[in-house]
């Protein structure tokens, strides 16, 4: 399970600004990363409802189970992500 | 304090102190013709470290609500630049209204024209001959962002030309009022241009901006289209209070790069660079 922070997005050519209200921080982000973010939503899934709804969602074909958790470990490394 | 100076620029007050008379005068002269505030936002002092110092080799230090911790004195000389040096540092560190952009920004028809770059990429000596042109100088050092409506307001504080700068301006607007020449300062030869009057008589007139430059000296005349994400990162780094002011700067910058083009521009000397800004400006 994991939720995605309180956030404000804009997207940008092909970046993301992300600020991260509880930090501060703001963060760029290339895709997945906004995917991810988006999908999540701040309710949260598991990994396997958001493998899931990713894949139903955008063109992820080259896109497998060891990268979404690769990607997600990162997003829960810079804050942007909370696992519950 | 000894003496006292306070100054509005733009919509940001300041109030000078000094243990001198030189450098107060000198502030009276120069911004004889900007109004006073109602209420500084910023102190500056400026004060001779140790009694003895008020008369033997004078050195100016510069103190504040905010500070630099190693900001060393200058020889009473430079006392002009001590406390255009304080109240640029008070605006750095302080300001919270707005955000702010290490830039310098011009007006025409009721647009702006942000340039941002760093030290010595021109900035200062590009504002001041545009506005020899008929722009109207907005400021050569901060362009003042309000988050809350994405207009531009101005801060023509006095003009800082450097080096060989210096001899340019002079050359173009040879009618203008100047600070005295300060040689051999920390950061090379300085003197200051005053904004002319049209300058200061519309300083309290926010406007929408409608180009963002990064100039760069030195190089074959060229001109590029900066995509949203380098401009977002380029300003964040421009500003010296981004972090500070939290998601307002967020959503100023955000909103500032999604709405204005930007361009960055090569040039081998100034005529050269006006030309590509006047053709880049005609072909918004």
């Amino acid at each position: 399970m994991a939720r995605a922070e309180s956030l404000r997005i804009v997207h940008l050519d092909a970046f993301t600004a992300i600020y991260h209200r509880a930090s501060g921080i703001t963060h760029l982000l290339a895709s997945p990363a906004p995917e991810i973010l988006a999908t999540l939503g701040e309710a949260g899934l598991s990994r396997a409802d958001l493998a899931a709804k990713l894949a139903a969602q955008y063109d992820m074909a080259d896109f497998d189970a060891a990268a979404l958790a690769e990607r997600l470990d990162e997003l829960v490394v810079s804050g942007l992500v909370a696992t519950a | 304090m000894r003496h006292a100076f306070s100054v509005r620029i733009g919509p940001v007050g300041f109030r000078i102190g000094s243990d001198w008379r030189a450098p107060v005068a000198q502030l009276e002269t120069l911004y004889a013709d900007y109004p006073k505030p109602e209420i500084p936002d910023f102190t500056v002092r400026l004060f001779a470290a140790r009694p003895w110092r008020r008369f033997v080799r004078p050195s100016v230090t510069i103190e504040g609500d905010f500070v630099l911790p190693d900001a060393a004195p200058l020889p009473l000389a430079q006392g002009l630049l001590a406390a255009e040096m304080g109240m640029n540092l008070q605006m750095a560190l302080g300001q919270r209204r707005f955000l702010l952009l290490h830039a310098s920004a011009v007006e025409r028809d009721g647009r702006a024209l942000l340039m941002a770059g760093v030290s010595g990429a021109g900035k200062s000596t590009l504002a001041a001959l545009l506005s020899a042109r008929g722009w109207r100088l907005m400021g050569d050092e901060f362009a003042l962002v309000d988050p809350a409506t994405g207009l531009v307001h101005a801060f023509p504080r006095l003009v800082s030309l450097k080096n060989t700068a210096i001899g340019v301006v002079e050359a173009a607007l040879p009618n203008a009022r100047y600070g005295p020449l300060m040689a051999g300062t920390p950061k090379g030869d300085i003197r200051h241009l005053v904004p002319d009057a049209a300058a200061v008589a519309a300083m309290n007139e926010p406007v929408p901006p409608a180009l963002i430059l990064f100039p760069s000296y030195g190089f074959e005349a060229e001109s590029r289209a900066v995509p949203e994400s380098e401009v977002f990162v380029r300003l964040t780094q421009a500003s010296t209070n981004y972090v500070a002011i939290g998601e307002r700067g967020f959503d100023a910058l955000t909103r500032l790069v999604k709405t204005v083009p930007a361009r960055a521009i090569d040039y081998p000397d100034t005529e050269s660079a006006i030309a590509q800004v006047e053709a880049l400006w005609a072909a918004l």
